[in-house]
């Protein structure tokens, strides 16, 4: 029977010939992943269960990222239920402060997930690494803890619906794009449940990075991940760097899709998401009047080198306006060094941005940029829910790293092209 | 198994950040969490929410970050049960694990005004609308959701297995 790409890890990991969309199955998880957010609820259960030890301590991979370097007391307090419990079960990799990242920057580019796994993790965007091929989902803390102990977990064998995206997309754009516009078309419940597999020549020229980002954002399709069949692309970013053996998986020509979309992304200019939906999406030039109080670079959906490079570009000689407090925040430890080997951190630091430890901080409305009453910021982040970068009537604006430093200079949504006259 | 209380509305797309905001995330502990359910999404609601009481919201429910504490600060304040169209797939599986009751029924959802007086009978799997009088069939749970639910949850299950239990 053919399958999708999907279908195929999802049966590798059932251990079964092939598997159906609807089928519920149970399957070995490659890596179970959690945070300083849903990892103490997860540690409690998982105490309740009485397992002891974690099915496999390389494999249980918790990285304390979303309120840390702890921003109070009771994150304080969180955060140490994390390290305690690391520490106590001798877990292989043990990231804090100094060597943490945010996690779906971190866990890709230390080769701890690859084509072919399978993950479950205690974060919705866990699907980012269907960027490199793997079947990855985000679950909830019950689940996390019961796969800690059986590193197994049960999952309904969801159908695939294709997006192909023909032609070449115009300068200044990139992943974030194309899933922005797919959401403005599908809707924030538009693959509900299912998986969302994205190719065509538009996708199959993008960065590992760029994908990374475009299955990052799955989830607020509701989709339950998304995926980029590997390539060539994908060997060279993971050659050398995957720890483990790799599966090279890609769907049968007659595999079976719900539904099919075609997309002629010849030209697309960048897209922005308005309050409070990501589903609110406008091309950036019919957007060009909204004033902005702050910019954010960064987070698991644009906070890689590919993003930093592409925000210095616009910056480089340029100030941030007086009336706008511009954030940069390197998405690992990693990056942040690339940042200062290759001169951006000081593009940055000369236009008047301000340069974060790695941290989800902000776009979880979490610490450091936390919008008031009225405020408005734009983006590189996935979410623009009602308070979620702070007071209930601030607003937020999601967009690429060009978008936000451009942005961040005129003081208002601005297009890169406005800023840099010689693009392309 | 049943619950009995007022109708709570919402829209389309309710997300966790509105079920319980990321900057009281610094806890876990259901209590507080409760004291903050729904806050950017309905003000009101945690200080005017009783026991049983139940949530009828849009399609969507759920959607957003995979944060359990939202479906477990809404059993804290009491809600007796969610019912919503469709839900988005992770709070799906958050609420059965912790054990908050949640029904799919998208004529239920049409038939519930805010204020409601709302009965669920989960075991007949229907939603009675007293203030009304009309009654709607839920889409009843399926069979290995209900494997879970009779083991008392997803870590009870987990529990049995490893004790040897039967379970696979």
């Amino acid at each position: 029977m053919p399958m999708t790409v999907t279908e195929k890890i999802l049966a590798r990991h059932a251990g079964k010939e092939e598997v159906r969309p609807g089928e519920l199955v149970n399957v070995v998880c490659d890596v179970v992943l959690g945070n300083d957010i849903t990892a103490p609820l997860a540690i409690a259960e998982f105490e309740r269960t009485g397992a002891g030890r974690v099915f496999d301590k390389s494999r249980v991979l918790l990285v304390p990222d979303h309120f840390v370097p702890n921003k109070d007391i009771k994150s304080a307090e969180q955060a140490k239920i994390l390290r305690d419990f690391a520490r106590r079960q001798e877990l292989t990799y043990r990231w804090d402060v100094g060597t943490m990242g945010v996690e779906h920057c971190l866990l890709p580019e230390q080769g701890l997930v690859g084509p072919g796994d399978l993950v479950i993790g205690a974060d919705s965007h866990t699907c980012t690494y269907g960027g490199l091929g793997a079947f990855a989902t985000g679950v909830g803390s019950t689940d996390l803890a019961a796969a800690m102990a059986l590193g197994e977990t049960w999952l309904k064998v969801p159908e695939s619906v294709k997006f192909i995206y023909h032609g070449a997309i115009g300068p200044w754009t990139g992943g974030k794009d194309l899933i922005l516009h797919t959401i403005g078309v599908i809707g924030v419940d538009g693959a509900l449940y299912q998986a969302m597999e994205f190719t065509g020549e538009a996708v199959c020229g993008l960065s590992v990075e760029g994908r990374l980002t475009m299955a990052n954002m799955a989830v607020e399709a509701g989709a339950k991940n998304g995926i980029v069949a590997p390539d060539e692309t994908t060997r060279r970013w993971v050659e050398g760097r995957h720890q483990r053996p790799v599966a090279f998986l890609a769907s049968d020509p007659d595999a079976v899709y719900a539904r099919v979309y075609e997309f002629d992304v010849s030209g697309l200019e960048p897209q922005v998401a308005f309050p409070h939906l990501p589903s609110n999406v406008r091309p950036v030039s019919r957007a060009l009047d909204v004033r902005i109080d702050q910019a954010v670079i960064g987070s698991c959906t644009n906070g890689r080198i590919e993003d930093l490079r592409l925000a210095a570009r616009v910056l480089a000689g340029r100030k941030v306006h007086p009336d706008v407090r511009l954030i940069v925040i390197p998405g690992t430890p990693a990056v942040y060094r690339q940042a200062l080997d290759e001169g951006l951190t000081a593009v940055f630091l000369d236009a008047g941005a301000a340069v974060s430890t790695p941290t989800c901080g902000p776009c979880l409305g979490g610490y450091m940029g936390i919008l008031a009453k009225g405020e408005r910021s734009v983006a590189t982040t996935n979410r623009n829910f009602v308070g979620r970068m702070g007071h209930p009537e601030s607003e937020v604006y999601l967009a690429n790293p060009a978008v936000a430093a451009a942005s961040a200079v005129c003081g208002r949504l601005a297009d890169p092209r406005e800023v840099v006259k010689d693009a392309d | 198994m049943q619950t009995e209380g007022r109708a709570w509305r919402f829209a389309d797309n309710l997300d966790t950040d509105g079920i319980i905001p990321a900057r009281y995330l610094n806890t876990s502990d259901p209590q507080e969490l409760a004291a903050h359910c729904m806050e950017d999404a309905d003000p009101g609601f945690a200080s005017g929410v009783a026991p049983g009481d139940v949530v009828v919201a849009g399609a969507n429910c759920g959607c957003g970050s995979s944060r359990e504490h939202a479906p477990i600060a809404l059993k804290a304040a009491g809600v007796g049960a969610v019912i919503a169209p469709t839900f988005a797939r992770i709070f799906f599986r958050n609420a059965f694990n912790i054990g908050l009751p949640i029904l799919e029924c998208p004529e239920a959802v049409a038939g519930i005004e805010a204020g409601d007086r709302v009965r669920v009978d989960f075991d007949r799997g229907t939603i009675q609308n007293l203030t009304t009088g009309r009654e709607y069939a839920a889409r009843p749970i399926p069979p290995f959701m209900r494997k879970i639910i009779e083991c008392g949850g997803l870590i009870n299950y987990v529990r049995e297995r490893l004790e040897g239990g039967s379970i696979t």
